[in-house]
């Protein structure tokens, strides 16, 4: 399979991360990065996983100017689990894919509110884990969308 | 490396890769968090995803070109004169201000103090792009390349913006006074009592913890920076006091205060270089050791 799709789909990702949102949208905006991170994890465990998700996660941390190694840590640990679980989730009708998705961003922003606590000073406020919830709700449509991208590739 | 590298791509069991990856995750987390030295390293990276960001705030750009190219000339035109009009009334302003600067100087040598006074500004523009969520921070568009650094402060019209954290070739990333993170000596304009000023972390929000209930500071007395430390330069507004309270079970009192720069509006910033007045001083000590 090519790997152009997924180059492209990484950098697509990345750009929504980075969109300015206007305020007030900003805090229901889905871990794009980290969702198509789980797809191409489960999709193709072969070539896309731990190391590849260290690496987005430090490029996120960059672009973030967050502490470098934090998104990195995080990313990683995600494939990681992915990579564990993706023969049983590959099974899953979408909505249970959803629910994975859910606890799996959950994992991502609690070690992430986990750092910034022992760092600095942070606080949470329950709209922290909206990007939880609006990840698992966009998860159905997003698996679509790259299923087909990765199918029509293999087809030509 | 090569090796590393493919060891780590897929030749080890996962296990041993996502231990190995972990380690060294909190290793430059530890490093990053502690000391400036990946500063480099950081400045290099960001300056490799710039097209990625720079992409995705052209969608903004083209809206805001668009906006601004439909503003119609008599807008403009009052535009024009208003700002004329300013720009009288600050040129008056300034005249005085120079033969004030001029006494200050002169009083200031009597005494045997140095004072910044020569300041390089550059102009920067806000970058609209997302930074970390939660975090008071915001992106400009210059960077190393235009001689930013870090620990650079930055001020608008108003008063004190905060100061540079990262930098990369053409950007740099700001931490506002109101982020958790920051601190700035201050001191209350009326009197010169002296402290220090964080942020909370909630915007127009800024706290002034250790004063004690027999210091001399009221609600509305304007706070600048004091110059101490080094990193901010002397006498810019930072912020005003909105409330002071005394908890009995504590002995400092907790203040309040409004940064005077409205933080989340305005597109244009500038970039201070603090600089020691060429001339330099001889302080009264030497003087009197070389007598």
């Amino acid at each position: 399979m090519n790997s152009l799709p997924v180059l492209l789909s990484f950098l697509l990702a990345l750009m929504l991360t980075s969109l300015p949102l206007p305020e007030g949208a900003v805090i229901y905006r889905p871990e794009w990065l980290l969702l198509v991170l789980i797809y191409w994890t489960m999709a193709i465990p072969e070539r896309v996983g731990i190391f590849t998700g260290w690496l987005l996660g430090l490029t996120l941390d960059v672009m973030y100017g967050s502490l470098l190694g934090q998104n990195a840590m995080t990313f990683a640990l995600v494939a990681y689990l992915v990579g564990i679980l993706h023969l049983r989730v590959r099974m899953f009708p979408l909505w249970q894919q959803s629910f994975m998705v859910l606890i799996l961003i959950i994992i991502h922003l609690a070690l992430n509110a986990w750092v910034r606590g022992i760092t600095g000073q942070f606080s949470i406020v329950w709209t922290y884990w909206m990007p939880a919830l609006t990840s698992s709700l966009v998860w159905p449509f997003l698996f679509i969308l790259l299923r087909d991208l990765g199918r029509q590739r293999i087809s030509r | 490396m090569r090796e590393i590298l493919r060891r780590l791509g897929g030749a080890t069991p996962a296990t041993v890769r996502i231990m190995v990856l972990l380690a060294i995750s909190v290793a430059t987390m530890l490093i990053d968090h502690r000391t400036q030295q990946l500063e480099g390293l950081r400045n290099i990276l960001q300056t490799a995803v710039y097209p990625v960001m720079f992409i995705s705030t052209l969608p903004r750009e083209v809206i805001r070109g668009i906006s601004g190219s439909m503003e119609s000339s008599s807008e403009l035109k009052t535009d024009n004169e208003s700002l004329r009009q300013e720009n009288l009334l600050l040129h008056s302003r300034l005249e005085k201000l120079h033969s004030l600067e001029a006494d200050n100087l002169r009083l200031k040598r009597l005494l045997g103090q140095s004072d910044q006074i020569a300041e390089r500004v550059l102009l920067a523009e806000l970058v609209e792009v997302s930074l970390e969520p939660y975090t008071q921070k915001i992106s400009l568009n210059k960077g190393s390349r235009d001689g930013v650094y870090v620990g650079q402060p930055v001020i608008n019209g108003d008063g004190v913006v905060g100061q540079v954290v990262h930098t990369s070739q053409f950007q740099s990333t700001v931490t506002l006074l109101t982020d958790p993170g920051s601190a700035v000596p201050v001191m209350v304009i009326r009197n010169g009592l002296r402290s220090v000023l964080f942020g909370t972390g909630v915007r127009n929000k800024l706290s002034l913890p250790y004063l004690t209930a027999d210091a001399d500071i009221r609600i509305g007395d304007v706070l600048i920076s004091s110059g101490m430390g080094g990193r901010f330069p002397t006498g810019y507004p930072v912020a005003t006091v909105t409330e002071i309270k005394q908890e009995p079970s504590d002995e400092f009192l907790t203040i309040n205060t409004l940064p005077v720069t409205q933080l989340d509006h305005g597109r244009e910033v500038l970039l201070i270089w603090p600089e020691i007045a060429k001339e330099k001083i001889v302080p009264l000590q030497q003087e009197i050791v070389d007598e």
